[in-house]
């Protein structure tokens, strides 16, 4: 009896440790782990990193720091394009991100009730030039760039002379179109192509919707003679014609049949890397990769048939701002700004966050060593424009750039006028819409 | 012998009864409580936020019910309401009728029917988001060599998440009518043969009436699974392709309710997050009344042994 009664107890006892513990586990899963060091009152980091290719070095700088100075660090990245999914829970837990990403006005918009105003604390006193910072219109600073990227058109020059031709020829469109175009067709004869693929699936199809896309935004603004500061309600679609030059060349002269677009599957980087293509279009972020393979690799601007546009220079801007949860406790939020300073001027640490990123934008931090952020430099000093990252402002964007993927998912295997049509109505029009759902 | 053996097994569930009368709310406890925190809860929560503003959960403000409106006022979601609904109506006969019929055919004597039973039944075993991509690249593996793309045409898109979906759901509920087949009692069959009735007639007159509850079962099932779908859809079209208005609103055309919630969700106007909580909750009401009703109707189908 008394057996029964202790077993069936013991047995009611396990099934409710059995049911705490699982529900503990699912609580901890995201994050949570690190996340109650602060009864210490030291505070804790908690920084919810959105580059995937940063996670590593992260990792390692976060045990060295917990090492060297005794405070819980916790690195989380969010899996690519799932970055405000995992913010919105994560930002709902009671161990909060103390460390996020603010990365556009959009953000701004939407997160910046989130961020502390980081004007006169100690990481921005580190910086070395304010053009990468985000403010909201109060003023307050909500994001304080942490690195800074470009993009453009990624050439193997070695590939360019097996065939002939040389990187120096290319100066404008005109120029880039016959290159492109002699390759393209002498593409069984020289054993490479133009222009790796150009996927539209969720993993590629940003450098077009985003990246490319920049070109029509950035000659709008240089037209109107002045930046965006804000999202404008409208766009005129005026340079449309020039994202078309692009946009084709790029599409019509590649490895991959425009047909085969859609639903993606092509690895354009390998394609790059492997010698199969001599055009790559995408960023500085790349450098560490590309040139394992490509070591002289180079970056050129987005040649688009705009007049005067010689004097062209690279995408440069950055999605990359810190911001420091204002949802924290002060502890936290010191031990936060301790821990970015660290990052920024530790010898040690700031040489391998400069290794990853390319670049810091911090008085303390080591020279950079991208190759192709080194060739923005050349054409800044050269006196060329630097194409600044309007498409930051792209209104509502994942549902902006899907309108457009769609569009051009249809154009890519039919290019007709009526199919392009389309593809400007949802460039133009859509931002003029998705302006409007936002701010309705 | 027979005797004590009965006495014994009469005695022990009476002083085990003692002592589940005792401690019944021990054991009923944990079944409670995961119940109202994974379920109870959420749901109320749920229904509290259709009410608010709000950028995370935890940080709400109460503002009524604007949200319903402009929820029932958004065409993507009316559209998004029929598309399942014809895609629910779909899948039930696309699912529903061969799963029946291979389960009929399984429970029939043949050899190795163990084994094509397992094999039937494992696509249900994969998760709908790798589904999504393995049949996405079926599909345009395919359709590649005619120029066009399951993301190009709603048409495709249509009839590819339906057999997409017929392929996972079939052997789930196959196995569910073969449950039921095996207890169709022999010896009324036995009878149905003896007065003379075929196949036909026995399988008409005498089988599905005695499987209705199995029937039952599985129409509820891939109706709500139809309603429901999400990863399938997110992963095989993610709503392409979409109809551009000249004004640049875009209907998607192959996206479902809850792809259709989940996208309203990460919007980035301020009210979205509470429309979205208030698509969901009409989605509930939606489900569960649709679920409800073609309960009844079959009940009323069903035979008592």
């Amino acid at each position: 009896m008394s057996f029964k009664k202790v077993f069936a107890s013991l047995l009611a006892a396990a099934m409710l440790v059995g049911c705490g513990s699982g529900s503990g586990s699912s609580t901890t899963d995201g994050a949570a782990a690190g996340g109650d060091t602060g009864a210490s009152g030291e505070g804790r980091v908690y920084f919810l990193n959105f580059k995937p290719e940063l996670d590593e070095t992260l990792q390692e700088l976060a045990k060295t720091y917990t090492e060297e100075k005794g405070v819980e660090v916790q690195v989380v990245t969010a899996a690519s394009g799932t970055y405000s999914q995992t913010l919105t829970a994560e930002m709902d837990k009671s161990a909060k991100p103390t460390l996020f990403v603010i990365g556009n006005q959009a953000g701004v918009a939407e997160w910046g009730d989130y961020a502390i105003d980081l004007k006169g604390t100690a990481i921005e006193q580190e910086l070395s030039t304010d053009a990468y910072n985000l403010y909201d219109e109060n003023g307050k600073l909500v994001s304080i760039g942490y690195c800074y990227e470009c993009y453009g058109i990624i050439v193997n020059p070695d590939l360019l002379e097996k065939a002939g031709h040389s990187l120096d020829e290319i100066k404008n469109f005109e120029t880039l179109k016959a290159v492109v175009e002699d390759i393209h067709a002498r593409a069984d004869e020289l054993g490479f192509d133009a222009f790796s693929s150009s996927d539209m699936d969720g993993s590629s199809s940003w450098r077009f919707t985003g990246h490319l896309a920049n070109l029509e935004y950035f000659y709008e603004e240089k037209a109107a003679g002045k930046q965006w500061t804000e999202c404008p309600a409208e766009i005129s679609g005026e340079f449309m014609g020039n994202y078309k030059n692009l946009y084709d060349l790029i599409i019509n002269n590649s490895l991959t049949d425009p047909k085969d677009l859609a639903t993606g599957g092509h690895d354009a980087e390998n394609e790059f890397k492997t010698g199969q293509a001599a055009f790559f279009v995408n960023g500085s972020w790349e450098y560490a990769a590309v040139s394992e393979s490509v070591p002289n690799a180079r970056m050129i601007p987005y040649y688009c048939g705009v007049e005067g546009e010689e004097k062209a220079g690279l995408n440069c801007g950055t999605e990359n701002c810190w911001a420091v949860n204002s949802k924290v406790s002060e502890a936290d939020q010191k031990a936060t700004i301790d821990f970015m300073v660290w990052l920024v001027s530790d010898p040690v640490a700031s040489a391998k966050m400069v290794e990853q990123l390319g670049v810091l934008p911090y008085k303390n931090a080591p020279e950079s060593a991208n190759g192709f952020l080194a060739d923005a430099a050349k054409y800044t000093d050269e006196g060329c424009y630097v194409m600044d990252w309007a498409t930051n402002y792209q209104p509502n964007v994942d549902e902006y750039r899907a309108g457009l993927v769609s569009a051009l998912n249809q154009y890519n295997a039919d290019q007709s006028d009526a199919n392009w049509a389309n593809v400007e109505t949802a460039f133009v029009q859509g931002w003029a819409t998705q302006y409007a759902a936002v701010n309705n | 012998m027979a005797k004590k053996k009965y006495g014994r097994r009469n005695h022990q569930p009476t002083v085990l009864a003692g002592q589940i009368q005792k401690w019944w709310w021990l054991f009923l406890l944990p079944v409670v409580a995961a119940f109202a925190i994974g379920f109870g809860w959420p749901f109320f929560q749920g229904i509290w936020l259709s009410l608010c503003k709000f950028k995370t959960t935890s940080d709400a403000t109460f503002i009524g019910f604007s949200n319903y409106g402009r929820a029932l006022s958004d065409p993507s979601f009316v559209h998004s309401f029929w598309y399942s609904a014809l895609f629910a109506v779909t899948s039930l006969v696309f699912i529903n009728i061969p799963a029946f019929a291979v389960a009929y055919a399984l429970t029939q004597d043949i050899k190795g029917s163990n084994l094509y039973r397992t094999v039937f039944f494992m696509p249900n075993l994969i998760g709908g988001i790798v589904l999504g991509y393995i049949w996405s690249m079926i599909f345009d593996g395919i359709l590649s060599h005619y120029n066009t793309s399951i993301l190009l045409n709603s048409t495709y898109g249509f009839w590819g998440l339906i057999i997409l979906i017929c392929w996972q759901q079939i052997g789930y509920m196959m196995i569910i009518y073969i449950a039921g087949l095996q207890a169709v009692p022999g010896d009324m069959i036995e009878a149905a043969e003896i007065d003379g009735a075929n196949k036909w007639q026995t399988l008409f007159k005498i089988i599905i009436p005695n499987v209705m509850p199995s029937i039952t079962i599985c129409m509820f099932l891939s109706i709500t699974n139809g309603f429901k779908l999400f990863d399938q859809n997110l992963a095989l079209t993610g709503g392409q392709p979409f109809t551009m208005s000249p004004d640049g609103t875009t209907i998607k055309e192959t996206e479902m309710l809850a792809l259709n919630i989940y996208n309203t969700f990460y919007n980035s106007n301020a009210a979205s997050r509470g429309t979205a909580q208030a698509k969901a909750v009409i989605f509930f009401i939606l489900v569960a009344a649709l679920g409800l009703i073609q309960l009844k109707f079959t009940r009323d189908k069903e035979v008592q042994q």
